[in-house]
């Protein structure tokens, strides 16, 4: 009995001792990326993995979760007091990885660097912002120059990082080789095209929701060695798995994938007036274009390319969405109403039709397969593969009469459609223009009552659905594969990498 | 020597410009706007309009290189227009890893490669040199990247003997430097192990049947002592034309192999590079690599008089 008291006192007694060594993590996590990120800096960078790297480095205002809620994160609340101004009361007690306070200062500093600064590429995002007004040590009220409700949204991405104005001021241009934050993870040393290594900061706001030492960000551009490396333990999770691995990666008893549906999608644009090259039937008629659509079957494109992974989608918002619009929905394929389309259009067929093609192996095996269903009902479908940025020039110049492109989606139904459909909106490559569609875009934009806001983006859907300048085919996936040591990772539908609450098992 | 060393150095300059200005105008034919490529997804016309103001891209084609090329002579190489990098920073720290895994490729090449065509041509149809054959022709018709894969697949993936990628310097630590390149080095050094053993044998073959050689044998000497000393001397002469020639196939190989196993060398700066339209690093890239190739062809010639004393003098 004696010698089981001295046991249990002594558990006791080391209890405190355990416990503070397990408060101190000392494992690191290394993260594949499908690419080197860009510059490491919030207002500069422009890269889709920047966002990842970003996500440990930089706490936003807010963040979204996996259910796209908006949630506070270096802001404890927000208030609209009138469509153009929006209050914004900060977390306290939050340090910059420099040491410095993160308060109401340094929050219209970033956003006004944000704004200002040259070669920003957020200016774009908040441009709505006049001017920042700070109210209080930890209050900030935002000033816009019109009822802009995306801004939230916006703020929960790059737009919303708040960096130390010590070390912006003291970096100047160079800010992107030393980036000081109030994230998780400060930096701490970046070799271009190799990898990226951040350090756990003590003094983080959540830090008893990070349990590594270190992060490494490790860019693998080639798929098949990624994925090489996450089976061989090299790295412990790849945010970028293609739809011809998953099964490598399911077949693996070490790997689990982990999956959730992600906010951009995959589409077809037809040329509508852009240029001399919007002169065939496909630009000059919806009727053909929808006959296009009907002779494509998306689910048996989803089963024959991606194993059935990806959700056919007839529609820039994704499911799970408020702003999903439920009468939108893809239509099952329909050769005979295709072809009787084609006859009310009077045109002679087989309708000649080429399509620009990013050069990614996948991607032409999906247009193979659309050129295939579109032959059976009247088009000569004529794939023009070429070099990523060859494409997007030749899309700005109009040189096109389709093209397929990818949208990697944002959180708001706004960052999918204003710049796509708008007129006159940098991503409008068809040079469409319909005055309801920019009414019920403008009207979204002015409100912030989420039921209403659906209810317009619904009527951009449904008018979308019959012009059809952009054919939508299936909703992107995010397919992550994780060692089956890591627990607790969350994915969320924007594909980020967020740490807090994920562990490393020995 | 120091003669043709200098006449050399004077030839390289021109050279040099003009390889770069042909550099330049490459990239302006290549298709793809830089300002729009960097602007990112989002194709911001205003954010669009800036990078091109910023980089000179609105001003004409002389005052852009003008601009770079005053950079350069001034020892400024810019920065990177995708991470904001000095390039000058970035070529120092990738240069040496290239020629890491450079080196010890070409040392796998010709320690494989010189032997087995020695012992093809001293065994000539006998099934050495058939075997010799086979994996040669095996060796220059596999292609870089599928080897390296296969490679990972079996010695990462399934073995696990080495790791797939994390490269390290050899300051670092040489033992974790060589288990990372070992890999990359064997497959790049293994289509050229196969270009030097075939002409190896072809020039030994030579050799061998020359007058030279029989008077050797009639002396009495060994065998081996007659092919060694006598034969391969000879035979060597094109061998290091072939090799200081292969070291731009080494290059070339470098930029798969090296995206393959992810180490962060050359070929990986100027692939990235190339795809993002970071036309300054591009530039910097191959006004390095045309420089090396310019000395490494100087160091092949002072080779040959160090091989073959007959060109001493000459």
């Amino acid at each position: 009995m004696r010698r089981l008291f001295a046991f249990t006192a002594l558990i006791a007694l080391a209890a405190p001792a355990l416990a503070r060594a397990e408060d101190v993590p000392s494992q690191t996590l290394k993260i594949a990326l499908r690419e080197d990120a860009d510059a490491l800096d919030p207002s500069l960078g422009r890269s889709y993995v920047g966002r990842i790297v970003f996500a440990s480095m930089c706490d936003k205002l807010f963040d979204i979760n996996d259910k796209l809620e908006v949630v506070p994160q270096l802001a404890t609340s927000y208030a609209w007091e009138d469509p153009k101004t929006l209050r914004i009361e900060l977390r306290p007690g939050v340090k910059f990885q420099d040491g410095t306070e993160m308060d109401a200062e340094a929050v219209k500093y970033s956003l006004m660097r944000h704004l200002t600064m040259q070669g920003s590429a957020r200016r774009g995002e908040i441009s709505t912002l006049e001017s920042v007004e700070v109210t209080g040590p930890r209050t900030v009220k935002l000033h816009l120059k019109a009822p802009t409700s995306p801004l939230i949204a916006q703020l929960t991405d790059r737009a919303g990082m708040i960096v130390s104005p010590k070390a912006a001021e003291a970096e100047g241009k160079d800010f992107a080789l030393h980036p000081v934050c109030a994230g998780p993870f400060k930096f701490v040393e970046r070799v271009p095209q190799d990898h990226i290594i951040l350090e756990r900061f003590a003094d983080y706001w959540d830090a008893k929701d990070i349990h590594f030492a270190r992060v490494i960000f490790q860019p693998i551009v080639d798929s098949t060695a990624r994925l090489a490396n996450l089976r061989s333990g090299a790295v412990d999770l790849d945010e970028w798995v293609i739809p011809s691995d998953v099964p490598a990666v399911k077949a693996d008893p070490k790997l689990q994938l982990l999956t959730s549906p992600g906010l951009g999608y995959q589409s077809i644009n037809f040329n509508l007036a852009h240029g001399p090259r919007a002169a065939g039937p496909i630009s000059k008629d919806a009727r053909v274009r929808r006959a296009f659509e009907l002779a494509i079957d998306r689910d048996a494109l989803s089963q024959v390319v991606f194993n059935g992974l990806l959700t056919p989608t007839a529609q820039a918002v994704q499911q799970g969405s408020p702003f999903y619009a439920k009468s939108v929905q893809p239509k099952p394929r329909d050769l005979a109403a295709a072809k009787k389309l084609l006859a009310e259009a009077g045109v002679k067929t087989p309708v000649t039709v080429t399509v620009n093609v990013p050069n990614s192996p996948e991607i032409i095996q999906v247009m193979e397969v659309v050129q295939a269903m579109v032959g059976e009902a009247g088009f000569d479908l004529k794939l023009n593969t070429m070099e990523f940025a060859t494409s997007l020039d030749a899309a700005d110049r109009g040189d096109f009469e389709a093209y397929m492109i990818q949208w990697s989606g944002r959180t708001d139904a706004d960052g999918n459609l204003w710049n796509f459909v708008h007129t006159g909106g940098p991503l409008n490559y068809p040079a469409y223009s319909n005055p309801d569609v920019d009414h019920a875009l403008e009207a979204a934009r002015a409100t912030t009552d989420i039921p209403t806001r659906a209810a317009l983006y619904e009527k951009v859907a449904q008018q979308q659905e019959a012009d059809l300048p952009i054919l939508y085919l299936y909703g992107l996936r995010n397919l992550v594969g994780v060692s089956k040591k890591v627990v607790g990772y969350v994915p969320v539908p924007d594909g980020i990498v967020r740490l807090q609450g994920v562990t490393l098992a020995k | 020597m120091f003669a043709t060393i200098a006449r050399r150095a004077a030839q390289a300059l021109p050279t040099l410009l003009l390889v770069s200005v042909l550099v330049f105008l490459l990239q302006q034919a290549m298709p793809g706007d830089p300002a729009s490529i960097l602007a990112g997804e989002d194709q911001n016309p205003i954010l669009i309009a800036q990078i091109r103001h910023e980089l000179l891209l609105d001003r004409s084609l002389p005052v852009q290189y003008f601009h770079w090329l005053g950079g350069v002579l001034h020892g400024d190489f810019g920065i990177s227009w995708r991470n904001r990098s000095p390039i000058a920073g970035l070529i120092l720290t990738k240069l040496p890893v290239t020629l890491q895994l450079g080196s010890m490729a070409f040392i796998i090449a010709v320690l494989v490669g010189i032997p087995s065509g020695i012992v093809a041509a001293v065994g000539r149809n006998t099934w050495w040199d058939h075997l010799a054959n086979a994996i040669g022709l095996a060796g220059l018709s596999t292609p870089n990247f599928w080897l390296g894969i296969m490679l990972i697949l079996l010695v990462s993936v399934h073995l696990g003997w080495l790791p797939p990628s994390g490269y390290v310097s050899l300051a670092e630590d040489w033992r974790q430097s060589l288990a990372t390149t070992i890999m990359p080095a064997f497959v790049l050094g293994n289509a050229i192990a196969a270009v030097l053993m075939r002409h190896t044998r072809s020039a030994m073959l030579t050799a061998l049947d020359q007058d030279y050689v029989r008077t050797a044998r009639a002396k009495g000497l060994s065998e081996w002592r007659v092919v060694l000393r006598h034969a391969l001397r000879n035979a060597l002469i094109p061998v290091v034309t072939l090799g200081a020639l292969e070291l731009g196939t080494l290059f070339a190989g470098a930029v798969l192999t090296e995206q393959v196993f992810t180490i962060p060398g050359f070929g990986k700066l100027v692939v990235d590079a190339v795809f993002n339209r970071d036309y300054p690093v591009v530039q910097g890239v191959v006004l390095v690599t045309a420089t090396l190739t310019i000395l490494l062809n100087l160091a092949a010639d002072l080779l040959y008089v160090a091989i073959n004393p007959r060109l001493r003098n000459g």
